[in-house]
C-alpha cells in the first residue's frame, strides 16, 4: 500500500509527461486563437497591422508558458501557490500606485514590450491560492465558520483593489470564480443562500458607489434605446449587427458594420459581434462549440482527478473561463450591461490571453497528475 | 476497494461541480438561443437597420435649362466656374498650404478665418472652398502648383451665367441660394450650393428649368465618408426654354432707350409672339447671383427710376390720348357718332360745372374723327366718351385686352384698371359721375394701363381684331394663338381708326407730322402710324393753368408728363404692334414716338436684308 502511495508520488519523465498532454485540448485552443486571428484580421481592414500580428506573437509566446505549465509537477504549483498569489496582489498594489491611465481606469503596468494587466493574473493565482487551501483542510474543518476567514480574506484583498481601478467586470469574475472553488470546496450550501440574498441590498449599495460610467451603462443596459448615439449606440450597433449577420453570415471581411466603424471596441469587447455579422449563427455557435470543449475537458480533469488541488484548480480555471465567455457573448447579444471582459483567446489584449493560457496550461497539469495523490500536509511532504 | 482518506470530500465535489456545469450548460443554451433570436428571428429587421447604416443616398444636382432668345442665343447659360478648394485631412497644415496657395492666388485675412473656422466644423475629409469664380489663368496657374500645395483640390462647376447682363434682367429674372421657406418636398433644395430662380422666369419656370435630381447609393463609414459607389441613377437635366424675344431688337431696344425711364413692347400682330420686352433702368443679375451686397442693393432698390421693377407688365400708367381709340371704337360700335359727324372745338368741354380744357389752346376747331385722331383732341373725345358712356367704353376696352393679365410667364404682372360704373360702386362706393367718363374718354381719370395691354391692345387694332395674346415662350403656348377669338366690330370701323393713327404721323393734321418720321421712313419704303399720348402725373391747378402754360423741362423730373406711343407698321398689312412709355419724358410726339419709328426701322430694315439673303438663296 505504501509503496504504491510512493510510485504515484513520483514524477514522471518529461517525455511521457508530453506524450500524456492532451493534444487534442492543445489543437482547440489555437483553433480558439485563429478565430480571433482571422477576426483581428478582418477588422484591421484584411491586414496583420496592428493587431493580428501581436496577437500570434503573444499566442505562440502564452503556448510555449501553457505547456510549461502542464509540464512541471503538480506539487510545485501546489508549493508556490501562496507565493504567486501574493505576487499578483503586489502587482495590484503597484498598479493602483502607479499604473498607466486609459480610459478612466487605471490597470496596467508597463513592462516595457507590453502593458500587462495584473488584475488578470490575479484570477488564476486566486484559484491556486483557494485550491491549495481547500485541499489542506479537512472534511470536518470545511464546515467551521473559522476556516473561512481566511478564504474570503483571500477574495476580498484583489476585489477591492480591483474595485478601485475601478473595473467592475473584472472584480466581479474574481468574486464568482473564488466563490466557486469555496462551492466546490464544500463550504455549506446555506451560506451561499444568504449570501446571494444579501448580494441584493449589497447591489444597492454599489449602486451608490459607482461612477457615473458605470452607471449609465447600467441604464443602457436596462433601455438601450434611452441614449442610441451615446451609452446605448454600443449595444444598438452590436445588435445590428449580429442580427443583420443571420444564420450563414455576411461572409469574411464582408461585415459592413464591422468594416465601417460602426461597431466600437470591434478588436476587443465586441469581436464577438463581428464574429457572428460575418460568420452569422454558424459561426458563433461553431466557437461556442469549442469553448464547451475546453470547459468540457476541465470539467472532467476536476471529476478524474485524485487530489483535491487537482480537482479545485480545474473546476476553478473552468468557471473563469466560462465567466469570461459567459459574460462576453452576453454582453454581445445585450444579455447583460457592457463591462470590460474579454472573450477568452480571441479578444485583442496580451493579459488576459496569457492568463488565461496559464489556466488551461494548470488543466492540462492536472490532467497529467491526475493520477498523482498528494498529501494534506502540502506540496513535497 | 481502494478508499482514499478524503472520499467524503471528493463526493461532495462531484455533486457540486456537477450542479455548476449544469448550470453552465443552461447558460450557454441561453447564448444560442438569443443569437437565435437575434440572427434567424430578427435577421431581416436588423439586416435592413445595417443598410440604412451602411447606405447613404447622396443627391446629384442636374444642370439647369438654359433661356434662350428666339435664335438660340444664351440669355441665361450655365458657365464653368473654377474653383479652389481644400481638404483638411489631405493637407499636413491648411494654415501652411493657404500661404503657399497666397503667393499664386491672394487669400485675406478674413477669408483665411472663414476658411479656418470652416475647417474645425467640418470632418476632415469635407471640401472647404477657398476661391470660387476664378479666371481661367489663376486656376491653371493653381493646378500646375499642385505638388507644392498639399490638400488643395481644383474643382470645375457650374454656375448660372446671364451672357447680356442687364438686358433681359427683367424677364429672365436670376437664381439665389435656397431660402428656408422655400424648402419643400425636392429634396434638391436642400442640396448645399444648389440655387433657384429668384426672380423672373427663373422662378416662374424653376420647375422646368430646375430638372430632377439623380442619385448616387453609396456605402458610407460610420463618420460619413464613402467608401464606394453601389449604384447611380444620373440626374435629369432641366428643360431649355426658348423665348419669342429677338436679341437683336431686344438689344436696339434697349440701347435707344438706355437713358430714360422707359419700357418698351414689341409685339408680332398675327401670334401674339413677344419680340422685345425692355424695361429701363435695368440691373445685372450676375451681380444677384453672386450674392449682391447691401450697398449696391440699396442703391438699387432706392433709386427713383425703380431699375428692379419690371415696367413693362408691372408699370401701371394712365394710357392718355392712346386710349382714344377705345373710345372712339365704342362710340362708333353704339352708334352715337358717325366717322364724318364734325365737332367742334374751341378748347373747353363743359361737364356739369366744370370745365375742362384740352391740350390745345384755342382749339382745333370742326374736326371728324379721322382728324380728332390724328390732331387728338381732347373735346372731341370728351364728347363722345359722354355720348357712348363708361361701360361700352370698358365693354370695348376689355375686348382688347385692357384690365386683364395674360398670364404670360413673367412675374408680377399687374392687370391695370379697366373702370367701369360697377368697379366704382364696389371699389370706390361712389357713383359714376360724367366727369369721370370724360376723363377716361382721354385716357385720365381712374383708367390706367400696362405698356404690354398696349401692345396687345394695338396688335389686335391692327390684324383684323384678332385676339391674340401676348406669349414669350417659344415652345409651349402655340396652341393659344392658333385660333384667336374674333372681336366682334364692324371692320369698317377699324379702318377708319387706322387712317387716324395712320394720319398722326403721316398727314400734317397729326400731331407727330412734325417730327417728320412718316417722311423718313418713306424715303426708305417703308411706312408706320400710331397715337401719341402725355399722362399727365399731377393734376394741373386752375392757378397754374390761369399763369400760363408750364413746360415740362421746367417742371422737376417727377412731376413731368409720361411720354406714350403706341405705333404698329407697316401701314398696309401691319406686321408689327409697337407700345413705348418714357416716364417722365415730356409730350409723346417727340419722346415716345420717335423711339418706335427708329425700333419699327431697325425691324423692318433687318426684315428686307433678310428677304433678300433668303431670295439670293434660292
Amino acid at each position: 500500500m505504501m509503496l504504491r502511495v510512493q510510485s504515484r508520488r513520483r514524477s514522471k519523465p518529461l517525455l511521457q509527461k508530453l506524450s500524456e498532454l492532451n493534444w487534442l485540448i492543445v489543437i482547440v485552443v489555437i483553433l480558439i486563437a485563429r478565430v480571433g486571428f482571422a477576426l483581428l484580421y478582418s477588422v484591421a481592414g484584411g491586414t496583420v497591422e496592428p493587431w493580428a500580428k501581436k496577437q500570434v506573437i503573444r499566442f505562440v509566446i502564452g503556448m510555449a508558458g501553457m505547456i510549461m505549465i502542464a509540464v512541471i509537477d503538480i506539487r510545485l504549483w501546489m508549493f508556490l501557490a501562496y507565493p504567486l498569489y501574493f505576487l499578483s496582489l503586489v502587482m495590484l498594489v503597484i498598479v493602483s500606485v502607479m499604473g498607466q491611465t486609459g480610459m478612466g481606469a487605471t490597470r496596467w503596468i508597463n513592462f516595457g514590450f507590453m502593458n500587462f494587466q495584473p488584475s488578470e493574473l490575479v484570477k488564476i493565482t486566486l484559484i491556486l491560492a483557494l485550491a491549495r487551501y481547500y485541499h489542506c483542510l479537512a472534511k470536518e474543518e470545511v464546515g467551521q465558520y473559522r476556516r473561512l476567514i481566511i478564504p474570503l480574506l483571500l477574495i476580498i484583498a484583489p476585489v477591492i483593489l480591483v474595485v478601485l481601478e475601478p473595473d467592475l467586470g473584472t472584480s466581479l469574475l474574481i468574486i464568482i470564480g473564488g466563490m466557486s472553488v469555496l462551492f466546490c470546496g464544500g463550504v455549506r450550501l446555506w451560506l451561499f443562500i444568504v449570501g446571494l440574498v444579501a448580494m441584493v441590498p449589497a447591489a444597492f449599495g454599489a449602486w451608490g458607489f459607482m461612477k457615473p460610467y458605470q452607471k449609465s451603462r447600467v441604464l443602457t443596459f436596462l433601455n438601450p434605446e434611452r441614449d442610441p448615439l451615446g451609452a446605448g449606440y454600443h449595444s444598438i450597433q452590436a445588435k445590428i449587427a449580429i442580427g443583420s449577420g443571420g444564420i450563414y453570415g455576411k461572409g469574411f471581411m464582408q461585415g459592413s458594420q464591422s468594416q465601417l466603424n460602426f461597431l466600437p471596441e470591434k478588436h476587443t469587447d465586441f469581436i464577438f459581434t463581428v464574429l457572428a455579422e460575418e460568420f452569422g449563427l454558424i459561426g458563433g455557435i461553431s466557437l461556442i462549440v469549442l469553448y464547451v470543449i475546453v470547459l468540457g475537458y476541465a470539467f472532467i480533469t476536476a471529476m478524474g482527478a485524485r487530489s483535491q488541488f487537482a480537482r479545485l484548480l480545474s473546476l476553478g480555471i473552468a468557471v473563469t473561463f466560462f465567466l469570461y465567455m459567459f459574460i462576453n457573448i452576453a454582453m454581445n447579444l445585450g444579455m447583460v450591461p457592457v463591462v470590460g471582459v474579454p472573450l477568452p483567446l480571441v479578444s485583442y489584449g496580451g493579459s488576459a490571453m496569457l492568463s488565461l493560457l496559464a489556466g488551461i496550461g494548470f488543466v492540462l497539469c492536472a490532467a497529467i497528475h491526475r493520477d498523482m495523490s498528494i498529501s494534506r500536509g502540502g506540496a513535497f511532504a | 476497494m481502494v478508499t482514499y482518506p478524503d472520499d467524503q470530500k471528493y463526493k461532495l465535489f462531484t455533486r457540486r461541480a456537477g450542479l455548476i456545469s449544469a448550470g453552465m450548460l443552461v447558460l450557454t443554451s441561453g447564448l444560442i438561443g438569443r443569437m437565435y433570436f437575434l440572427q434567424v428571428v430578427g435577421q431581416n429587421q436588423y439586416k435592413l437597420l445595417a443598410d440604412r447604416n451602411r447606405i447613404s443616398l447622396r443627391l446629384l444636382a442636374p444642370t439647369r435649362g438654359r433661356i434662350l432668345d428666339r435664335n438660340g442665343y444664351g440669355l441665361a447659360v450655365n458657365r464653368t466656374d473654377y474653383r479652389v478648394n481644400i481638404i483638411p485631412e489631405q493637407a499636413e497644415n491648411v494654415e501652411d498650404t493657404l500661404k503657399a496657395l497666397n503667393i499664386i492666388l491672394p487669400v485675406s485675412e478674413r477669408q483665411k478665418r472663414r476658411i479656418l473656422r470652416a475647417v474645425k466644423r467640418q470632418r476632415a475629409f469635407l471640401p472647404v472652398t477657398v476661391a470660387e469664380n476664378l479666371d481661367w489663368k489663376t486656376f491653371a496657374r493653381v493646378n500646375i502648383n499642385i505638388p507644392d500645395l498639399p490638400g488643395i483640390q481644383p474643382d470645375i462647376g457650374l454656375t448660372r451665367y446671364y451672357p447680356e447682363k442687364d438686358l433681359t434682367a427683367h424677364i429672365v429674372g436670376y437664381v439665389g441660394s435656397v431660402n428656408k421657406r422655400e424648402i419643400g418636398r425636392d429634396p434638391l433644395l436642400e442640396l448645399p450650393g444648389f440655387k433657384i430662380g429668384k426672380n423672373g422666369m427663373e422662378r416662374v419656370l424653376d420647375l422646368k428649368l430646375r430638372g430632377k435630381a439623380g442619385n448616387s447609393r453609396v456605402e458610407v463609414n460610420v463618420m460619413g465618408r464613402v467608401i464606394r459607389e453601389l449604384s447611380r441613377r444620373n440626374s435629369i437635366p432641366g428643360e431649355n426654354l426658348k423665348l419669342t424675344i429677338d436679341r437683336d431688337i431686344q438689344k436696339f431696344t434697349a440701347d435707344r432707350v438706355r437713358d430714360e425711364s422707359a419700357a418698351v413692347v414689341v409685339m408680332d400682330v398675327h401670334n401674339g409672339e413677344i419680340l422685345a420686352l425692355t424695361s429701363t433702368p435695368s440691373f445685372d443679375p450676375n451681380d444677384f447671383n453672386l450674392g449682391i451686397s447691401q450697398k449696391k442693393y440699396d442703391a438699387l432698390l432706392n433709386d427713383i427710376r425703380k431699375p428692379l421693377i419690371n415696367k413693362t407688365v408691372q408699370g401701371e400708367y394712365p394710357p392718355g390720348s392712346t386710349f382714344k381709340m377705345m373710345v372712339a371704337l365704342a362710340a362708333l360700335e353704339a352708334g352715337v357718332i358717325d366717322k364724318d359727324e364734325k365737332i367742334f372745338c374751341n378748347g373747353t368741354f363743359q361737364i356739369g360745372n366744370t370745365t375742362k380744357y384740352g391740350w390745345k389752346r384755342g382749339g382745333h376747331g370742326f374736326v371728324n374723327m379721322v382728324e380728332a385722331i390724328a390732331g387728338s383732341c381732347d373735346i372731341y373725345f370728351y364728347t363722345i366718351a359722354v355720348r357712348v358712356g363708361i361701360d361700352k367704353i370698358h365693354q370695348m376696352a376689355a375686348r382688347f385686352g385692357l384690365g386683364q393679365k395674360f398670364g404670360i410667364d413673367i412675374p408680377g404682372e399687374k392687370s391695370g384698371l379697366n373702370p367701369s360704373k360697377a368697379w366704382k360702386r364696389a371699389a370706390r362706393g361712389a357713383s359714376w359721375q360724367g366727369g369721370d367718363t370724360a376723363n377716361v374718354g382721354i385716357g385720365q381719370g381712374y383708367v390706367l394701363v400696362t405698356p404690354l395691354q398696349l401692345a396687345v391692345m394695338t396688335a389686335r387694332l391692327v390684324n383684323g381684331g384678332r385676339a391674340v395674346m401676348p406669349r414669350i415662350l417659344m415652345s409651349n403656348t402655340d396652341h393659344i394663338n392658333q385660333n384667336p377669338a374674333i372681336i366682334p366690330y364692324n371692320r369698317q370701323h377699324m379702318a377708319t381708326i387706322l387712317k387716324g393713327m395712320a394720319a398722326v404721323i403721316n398727314r400734317p393734321i397729326g400731331v407727330a407730322y412734325a417730327q417728320r418720321m412718316g417722311r423718313k421712313m418713306e424715303r426708305m419704303g417703308m411706312s408706320f402710324g400710331g397715337k401719341t399720348g402725355s399722362a399727365q402725373v399731377r393734376r394741373i391747378s386752375k392757378s397754374e393753368r390761369e399763369a400760363g402754360v408750364i413746360k415740362n423741362y421746367e417742371k422737376p423730373w417727377i412731376e413731368r408728363d409720361h411720354a406714350l406711343f403706341v405705333g404698329f407698321g407697316p401701314l398696309e398689312n401691319p406686321r408689327y404692334a409697337i407700345s413705348v412709355i418714357v416716364e417722365h419724358g415730356g409730350g409723346g410726339s417727340k419722346k415716345a414716338a420717335p423711339v418706335a419709328k427708329d425700333v419699327l426701322e431697325f425691324m423692318f430694315v433687318r426684315d428686307r436684308r433678310k428677304a433678300k439673303k433668303q431670295e439670293r438663296e434660292s
